[in-house]
């Protein structure tokens, strides 16, 4: 049923710190690979290799630049997914019911098998974490690894979303959000974890860590290169008090 | 938004069919026999028509029955009931008329009711999205049920309402316009709270996340056709609105009647054509754009 659920049992979600990542888009490559090969319709590409290739991505990474009042300008790497949001908006717009939120974990699924493929969820989010796929005729989206989170027959370090296992700068933590003690929801109280467009009330489960601060270092402006002499030495300079003489 | 041919061809003709539902379920004009099947038959050529349009959009359209299950929360989905119902309780209100000349009014004003509940639900879809603010406001389902009303009317050969209710259509629309150029400004999402980044300093897309387009750029991030937004808009309300009303105060002819209605359509047309095109999904701000 496209109804939300009152609360769930958990809230399972990520926290990106933007201050880490790097920007390297190794978890768009991991999360495409996992995706492709593994629950669900394939993510497809079209016209991978001619001039104007795209494709299905739950996971894609922006970069943008910050310039501050005074300072130098900032870059910020920023990878965006489903965040899982409390009240999505896309899961009640489904006419037929194949978008949902679970009860028991939070997270926010799309069953293909009743997929009309309309789009109006992908419409619905603010975000861009909806995508339809082209080849397959229905809606993708992040699962949160649904599959890999608790399948057993991975090792354990294992069961986490593919993106936060592949991330080699650590800038992606998976827990239980609802959980005031996990791991990820003192991360968040710790570094001011922030909802991105808190104003559209989607209340996204996911959280982003601000850029810390950059330190002062090298940001003066460098002093200025002493002044050309006017007066060549050596060689010239003996040349052009010879001819000045003649 | 990508202006989908097929869903503008659905809301310009199932909103004209649903239109003429709408009167003729109240009985204007009042007919029976030969002449009511031939208007109940335009009705549901257009409604249906328009309907079957809109599947073509769809990825898997063989599954579309599904749509019906959701009422509870989708408007799409009640949308889809509403449709259905009216276009039931229609047939059975336009049997009467037309083989056994026999009016039986209640049918006849559910069917208008549920005609215009369905052109409601349609407008709902658009109108509840906060995503794109220029669609997310309340004249939205005023200006989908006036353009359905006064097309009705013009259909139904109601010469004094249709002028009447063309003006107010009219109205509505530029309105509509006016609040909507307003509207992405006004509701407050910008790149700086799509990132959260605001806080810092000023903040400019540097990179987007692949070289080439993609699936949201192409649905929902359409800027080829603003160009001549001013243009198309004139265009829009002189055929929808002004040249059907000019046609129809001069002494009547069949001729200017069905020009005023061909002129309608195509103004209406391109006003859909301008409702998806011009509107803004706040998702552009991630790529800097709107």
């Amino acid at each position: 049923m496209t109804a939300l659920p009152e609360t769930t049992q958990r809230q399972l979600g990520l926290v990106i710190d933007l201050d880490t990542c790097v920007g390297c888009h190794a978890c768009v490559i991991s999360c495409k690979g996992w995706n492709t090969e593994n629950y669900g319709a394939p993510l497809s590409d079209q016209d991978p290799y001619g001039a104007d290739p795209s494709g299905t991505f739950l996971n894609r990474v922006h970069s943008y630049e910050v310039q501050p009042p005074e300072g130098a300008a900032q870059l910020v790497h920023f990878p965006k997914s489903c965040l899982h949001c409390h009240d999505a908006p896309c899961v009640t717009v489904c006419p037929t019911g194949a978008s949902y939120k679970r009860s028991e974990d939070g997270i926010v699924l799309v069953n293909e098998a009743d997929c009309i493929g309309c789009g109006l969820c992908a419409w619905a989010c603010p975000y861009g974490a909806r995508e339809l796929d082209l080849a397959a005729g229905v809606m993708k989206k992040c699962t949160l690894c649904v599959d890999r989170i608790y399948n057993e027959n991975l090792p354990e370090k294992d069961r986490v979303p593919a993106c936060v296992r592949t991330c080699p700068a650590g800038a992606r933590h998976f827990g239980d959000l609802g959980d005031p003690d996990s791991d990820v929801s003192r991360l968040v109280v710790e570094r001011g974890g922030m909802d991105l467009m808190p104003e559209l009330g989607t209340r996204p489960v996911n959280k982003y860590l601000p850029p810390r601060l950059k330190d002062q270092i090298g940001t003066q402006p460098a002093a200025p290169m002493p002044d050309v002499t006017d007066q060549p030495g050596g060689f010239l300079g003996w040349l052009d008090k010879a001819l000045e003489k003649l | 938004m990508h202006p989908a041919p097929s869903v503008i061809l659905f809301s310009t003709l199932s909103g004209l069919g649903f239109g003429l539902l709408f009167w003729l379920g109240l009985g204007v004009p009042d007919v029976s026999g030969g002449v009511a099947f031939v208007f109940f038959a335009i009705a549901y050529l257009l409604a249906v028509g328009g309907l079957l349009a809109s599947t073509f959009h769809l990825g898997h359209p063989e599954r579309a029955i599904k749509a019906f299950s959701q009422w509870r929360t989708s408007w799409l989905s009640r949308e889809g009931w509403a449709a259905v119902s009216a276009l039931i309780v229609g047939a059975a209100f336009g049997a009467g008329l037309v083989f056994l000349d026999l009016r039986l009014a209640f049918l006849g004003w559910a069917a208008s009711l549920l005609s215009l509940a369905t052109v409601l639900a349609t407008s709902m879809i658009y109108t509840q999205l906060k995503t794109v603010p220029r669609w997310n406001m309340p004249l939205t389902p005023v200006m989908y049920l006036a353009y359905a009303v006064s097309g009705g009317a013009l259909l139904a050969g109601q010469v004094k309402f249709a002028i009447g209710l063309l003006i107010v259509a009219g109205l509505v629309q530029i309105a509509c316009w006016m609040l909507g150029d307003r509207a992405l400004a006004g509701s407050g999402s910008t790149l700086a709270t799509a990132t959260g980044l605001g806080r810092r300093g000023t903040v400019r897309a540097f990179e987007p996340p692949h070289t080439g387009s993609n699936y949201l750029l192409r649905e929902m991030v359409f800027v080829v056709g603003r160009k001549h937004a001013a243009k198309l808009r004139i265009i829009a309300l002189a055929l929808a609105v002004a040249l059907p009303v000019a046609l129809l105060m001069a002494p009547f002819q069949h001729m200017f009647a069905a020009l005023a209605v061909l002129s309608h359509v195509a103004g209406v047309l391109t006003s859909r054509w301008l409702f998806f095109a011009e509107a803004e999904h706040v998702v552009g701000l991630y790529y800097g754009k709107r």
